[in-house]
């Protein structure tokens, strides 16, 4: 297993005036096609890890490389390069661009990556949305989507640039639970037969048991880490 | 860059009504302040232009600024002369024929010789003071703008010969005398002579519709008794601006006080000064007022569009990329509303310009509001307008662009 993730003493402390430990002094690595859930309580820090892990956030302690790069002395412009070509979002709320078409969601990240031939960006989309089930549904708007297709809408976007991790934040947190089952399926889909790792927060136990490998927090620490039988891929 | 300015259109077009309302707020911005700048302008050049027109660019009289030297202080070695009987010079340019061919030779612009004398115009036994100009009618048509202000007769006529007098309107009716009356002038030599009224004009100007008479120099001469004299050498340049450096030579080479059109009018051309800070703090308020509407307007939508930033962010957008984007959405709206605004400042400025009101018969008085139609206006209008939307856009995208995305997010949640 390949690391995609590494993570050493990682800390990350608000400077208030009474400063306020988010997250302190996680270590762990995360290798290809594995499927994590990150669960603990309220306020215990996992959307903090997870958006260190992301490169939203700089730690204040700590090292992280991400596919074997440090990334300690990238700038902020090398931080965004590394989030369009490796890391794919997914949040509790589906934070589509309102003005934009489900499609033109989707195309923006590879718009943006320009890797891609503008026909073929535009075919990749329609692929993408097609295979999550929104075949219907790519010229619509968000606001003429419901709240599931919304966020499968989201999980496409997250994919367009076909990043080896995706990150999600509660991505079942804000759906019913039919919902909720189709995004966690296409989730542990994009492990299984895509190669991807998946690392996810969720306060769902019933969810996250389900995941091939869970790291509880508590008080920012990383107080277990361990695989779960039976569970999907991880 | 293609992506960006997609998603600023996509933006723009996707929020109409703030748009527009962000459009129209710079378009009367751009528009009223065109518009003022042209009225503003358009008086100033009015008044400039009428100096100009009217006046001749540079005047030689016989005067001279310091009193001419006496004899006795050339010949005596004195700290001061009292009790001298100062000679009496004759008044008048000395050798006019050699300083008129000297001048013709050199100054860019044309030359007039005339003898102005004071007198009286007399008619059934009215009397009317009167500055009695003597003048070579071809001449004077290159120097001066009354040939343009007949409202009866002609300048022509003058130059038919004999003993014809164009006087001013006003002139001929506090006389009570017309075209083709026979009047009577008499000099301050108590010389008096029959002249006939070819022409009356209206310069506007009382002073002059009411005491002024022309004849031709030989009239004058023969009238004033001084054979061969002028006192006045007026000269019209083709470039007005050259008319101190054309005074102070002819002055430095003849002796004669020479008093450009700039001198004669220090006090009004300070004025002007003056009326210009005025325009231009008027004009800079305007924009101002428009720069803080693009401003507040295009601000409010970045900072409604604080949760796409942190998005676009965590897509991979760079704080540079967020902050272009916002410019170009300024600058969109600048450009939307420079354009819209030029139309309302040109249809403004037309507008004002077919005001027409009437004050006067003839001459040159004010008939329509002076307008300055001048591409300079619309430029500066919009390039502060586009200025002050880029400037909106930055100010605030900077602000939104350096905010944590993760913050945002977490709020948006």
């Amino acid at each position: 297993m390949t690391a995609l993730i590494e993570a050493e003493g990682l800390t990350r402390v608000l400077p208030e005036i009474v400063p306020v430990t988010l997250v302190e002094d996680v270590t762990l690595t995360v290798g290809t096609r594995e499927f994590v859930a990150i669960t603990g309580p309220s306020g215990s820090g996992k959307s903090s890890l997870l958006y260190l892990l992301g490169l939203l956030d700089r730690p204040t302690a700590g090292t992280l490389r991400l596919a074997g790069e440090d990334t300690a002395p990238m700038n902020e412009a090398a931080r965004a390069a590394h989030r369009l070509a490796l890391l794919g979002f997914v949040f509790q709320f589906h934070f589509l661009l309102p003005e934009f078409t489900a499609r033109e969601n989707v195309e923006i990240p590879m718009r943006k990556l320009g890797r891609l031939p503008r026909d073929r960006i535009r075919a990749r989309a329609g692929e993408l949305l097609e295979s999550l089930g929104l075949a219907g549904h790519v010229d619509k708007r968000p606001d003429q989507l419901s709240g599931g297709q919304r966020q499968r809408v989201a999980v496409a976007r997250a994919l367009a640039n076909d990043p080896p991790l995706v990150l999600a934040d509660e991505p079942t947190g804000s759906l019913d639970s039919q919902s909720s089952e189709q995004v966690f399926a296409i989730l542990a889909d994009l492990v299984r037969d895509h190669g991807k790792t998946v690392v996810a927060v969720t306060h769902d136990l019933e969810l996250a048991v389900r995941m091939g490998r869970r790291i509880h927090l508590v008080d920012g620490r990383v107080v277990s880490d361990e695989r779960v039988a039976g569970a999907a891929p991880g | 860059m293609r992506l960006i300015l997609d998603i600023a259109v996509t933006h723009i077009a996707g929020r109409g009504r703030q748009t527009l309302v962000a459009v129209v707020g710079v378009a009367v911005g751009v528009g009223f302040s065109i518009a003022m700048a042209a009225l503003m302008q358009g008086g100033q050049d009015d008044l400039i232009a009428k100096l100009v027109d009217t006046m001749p660019h540079v005047e030689i009289t016989d005067d001279r600024r310091v009193p001419a030297a006496q004899p006795a202080e050339a010949a005596f070695d004195a700290v001061a002369i009292a009790g001298l009987r100062p000679r009496e010079d004759r008044r008048g340019i000395i050798n006019p024929t050699e300083a008129f061919a000297w001048l013709r030779e050199w100054v860019p612009g044309r030359v007039a010789a005339s003898l102005n004398t004071q007198g009286v115009v007399r008619y059934l036994g009215r009397d009317v003071g009167a500055t009695i100009v003597g003048i070579e009618p071809d001449a004077e048509r290159g120097v001066s703008s009354i040939v343009e202000d007949f409202v009866e007769g002609s300048f022509a006529a003058l130059e038919v010969g004999g003993n014809n007098v164009v006087i001013g309107d006003r002139m001929a009716e506090r006389l009570g005398a017309g075209v083709g009356d026979t009047v009577t002038l008499v000099a301050a030599t108590g010389r008096s002579r029959g002249f006939k009224i070819v022409g009356l004009f209206h310069t506007g100007i009382t002073a002059r519709d009411e005491h002024e008479a022309y004849v031709l120099l030989k009239s004058a001469q023969i009238l004033d008794e001084r054979t061969n004299v002028i006192n006045q050498i007026r000269i019209k340049l083709d470039d007005p601006d050259a008319a101190p450096a054309v005074a102070r030579r002819a002055e430095a080479r003849l002796g004669y006080k020479s008093v450009s059109w700039q001198e004669a009018n220090q006090q009004i051309l300070e004025a002007i000064v003056v009326r210009n800070v005025i325009m231009y703090t008027v004009v800079a308020a305007i924009m101002l007022v428009a720069g803080f509407g693009i401003f507040n307007i295009i601000s409010t939508i970045t900072h409604e569009k604080a949760r796409d930033i942190a998005i676009m962010k965590s897509l991979g957008f760079s704080q540079g990329d967020m902050q272009r984007l916002f410019v170009l959405e300024g600058v969109a709206i600048g450009t939307a509303g420079s354009v819209l605004g030029w139309l309302l400042g040109f249809a403004l400025v037309t507008a004002l310009a077919s005001v027409h009101f009437e004050l006067s018969t003839g001459g040159r008085e004010l008939t329509r509001l002076p307008i300055a139609w001048a591409p300079l206006h619309y430029a500066i209008a919009a390039g502060f307008a586009m200025a002050s939307a880029a400037v909106a856009g930055y100010l605030p995208a900077r602000r939104a662009a350096r905010q944590h995305p993760v913050d945002i997010i977490r709020g948006a949640s």
